[in-house]
């Protein structure tokens, strides 16, 4: 047998009903790939080894005595968490400074589902600081490196999880998607990831940041291995009033199989300043579906150059009431001396980092009094143009396809202290969060310099399955996603 | 749309954060720039189109009124940084007469 992380997560979980290997020892080869790369990688702020080595061994425990066709595929399957979703017991520093030290007294749901289902939680992944950002340079706790070129940013927020999917240390990772943050960082390090409808996973046990907006999602090495931690994750939580009730579908993956699947293409994501390799390879990936059966047409979201501005103004908006919690008092580290209200000014000042701050503050500008109708209540109202471009749009067509960015994965320091070309880097991610469709990104190619290059699919909302199909068909005859990085 | 540095001073205060001379020189130019930016939202003819607070319709779900069981106090007053007899410690807020 090759070595064991090389098997993707559908092959592991064969592997481990047939014997042929246990939890024990997938989860050490992760483990020990860990040590050995991660202090070049830096995908991991926490390793719980203790903790999954005795998951492990439940597992095999269960594999062993109690083994039938409805076991849990994830039983036994070491994945890696987005250090913003808590994990009981577990440090969750969301990538900051007031945070250090936080030992959540409880788990996510979407983790604590997996949990009961057998998976085993090799640790916490870097993001950036209440994953805000594009790729992991605003973690407080250093920069994840591109798998594929470690002077290359892995993207963010879900860098760490991206990276550390990418380098084969786990089989897959949870991360969480509030303007891109799962899709540009699987784009940018040629993995498969997932956004999930809004309402579709629990958000209980996220740290919050854009609460109209947040969602919790997967990555993994291609797009059949979502499939399960999908599956496992949806559903109604009562203990998150906005997750919807609707049922969850069965993913069956069948092959090239699309019946008459209808594909729209915007105009208006391929523009000015697209990487033309990154056109090329998303035209030709499109191409590969008219070939598989797809009807392609042109479809037009006419307002998707107001998704930037209309989101980096109700992100910031929610932020700064989400953050207003972190205030030194219950959690995290407390500053000052010891008087009221300084000590509440300085560990906000003093602990949460430059971007983190900037969206505070411009979030409490465009909801203060003479500002509020302008900026917030205008940007709400030209959200429902954005939405409105998608419904119009789905009535045409099942699915529409995209680049993920604009460019290839961009280097550590190219943005330097310029936060709103930082921002620019989301224009193709953005819609999909204020419309609350999911969104799946996938790899299609790669640049003249050996960087991944992405392409996503948008569904309706609760249209997950339809974008599982597609990108599985596509992935059954290209091979793209099982090329791997040399480290 | 250019803040000023007294509108920074007193963003900063609302949000209570305490920043440095150099972080509001910095972050007066940074959120003119994106303020700058979503000046462009004004030009968007809004009058007929109702907001969007979020894609779900909202109807407030209600569950029945139980008893459950919350985690005990000691574990959740672990985390915080100063605490006693049960409690969250926290600065004096109010001043007593002398």
């Amino acid at each position: 047998m090759a070595e064991l992380t090389d098997l993707s997560l559908l092959e592991a979980a064969g592997a481990l009903r047939a014997g042929d290997v246990s939890s024990t020892e997938l989860t050490r080869a992760c483990l020990d790939r860990i040590r050995s790369l991660d202090g070049r990688v830096h995908a991991f702020l926490t390793v719980t080894e203790e903790m999954a080595m005795a998951q492990a061994e439940a597992a095999d425990q269960q594999l062993r005595t109690h083994l039938d066709e409805s076991m849990p595929l994830v039983l036994g399957i070491p994945i890696a968490i987005k250090d913003v979703l808590c994990v009981e017991g577990v440090p969750t520093t969301c990538g900051s400074k007031i945070l250090e030290g936080f030992r959540p007294p409880y788990s996510a749901t979407s983790v604590s589902r997996l949990i009961s289902a057998g998976a085993v939680i090799l640790g916490k992944v870097n993001t950036d600081e209440f994953a805000m950002g594009s790729s992991t340079e605003n973690s407080a706790y250093g920069v994840s490196h591109n798998p594929w070129n470690l002077e290359r940013v892995p993207g963010g927020s879900s860098g760490g999880a991206a990276a550390a999917v990418a380098a084969r240390m786990c089989f897959a990772a949870l991360g969480t998607d509030t303007g891109g943050s799962v899709r540009q960082p699987a784009a940018f390090c040629g993995v498969s990831g997932l956004k999930t409808s809004y309402g579709r996973v629990s958000r209980y046990g996220l740290v919050a940041y854009g609460s109209s907006l947040d969602t919790v999602g997967g990555l993994a090495r291609n797009v059949a291995d979502l499939t399960p931690i999908f599956s496992i994750m949806a559903g109604h939580d009562p203990l998150d009033s906005t997750s919807v009730s609707d049922p969850v579908p069965d993913i069956a993956l069948s092959g090239t199989d699309i019946g008459d699947l209808r594909i729209g293409v915007p105009n208006e994501y391929f523009i000015e300043g697209l990487q033309p390799e990154v056109e090329t390879a998303v035209r030709s990936a499109i191409e590969a579906f008219r070939e598989m059966g797809a009807t392609i047409r042109e479809v037009s979201l006419p307002h998707t150059d107001l998704a930037l501005p209309v989101y980096y103004l109700i992100a910031p908006a929610e932020a700064s009431a989400n953050l207003a919690r972190f205030d030194g008092v219950r959690y995290g580290p407390r500053r000052g001396p010891g008087k009221y209200p300084d000590d509440f000014f300085e560990t906000r000042g003093e602990l949460f980092g430059a971007e983190v701050k900037r969206r505070i503050m411009l979030g409490t500008y465009a909801l203060s009094a003479g500002y509020y109708d302008a900026y917030y209540g205008q940007a709400q109202k030209v959200r429902t143009l954005i939405k409105g471009d998608f419904e119009a749009a789905f009535q045409k067509v099942d699915l529409i396809a995209c680049p993920v960015t604009p460019t290839t994965a961009f280097g550590i320091g190219a943005h330097g202290d310029d936060p709103l070309s930082m921002y620019l880097e989301d224009v193709f991610t953005l819609p999909a969060n204020l419309a609350g469709v999911p969104g799946l990104s996938f790899p299609v190619g790669f640049d003249s310099e050996g960087l991944p290059i992405g392409m996503q699919f948008m569904a309706p909302h609760l249209g997950e399955a339809q974008l599982f199909a597609a990108a599985h068909a596509y992935q059954t005859n290209a091979s793209w996603h099982t090329r791997w990085p040399e480290l | 749309m250019a803040l000023t540095l007294e509108e920074v001073k007193a963003i900063a205060h609302l949000a209570r954060l305490q920043l440095t001379a150099e972080e509001e020189q910095r972050f007066a130019s940074q959120l003119s720039d994106v303020l700058e930016y979503a000046a462009r939202l004004g030009e968007v003819d809004t009058s007929e189109i109702p907001p969007t607070a979020s894609v779900l319709p909202m109807n407030a779900p209600l569950r029945p009124d139980e008893i459950r069981p919350c985690p005990p106090r000691d574990q959740m007053l672990a985390n915080a940084p100063d605490s006693d007899s049960g409690m969250f410690r926290v600065p004096r807020v109010l001043e007593l007469e002398p």
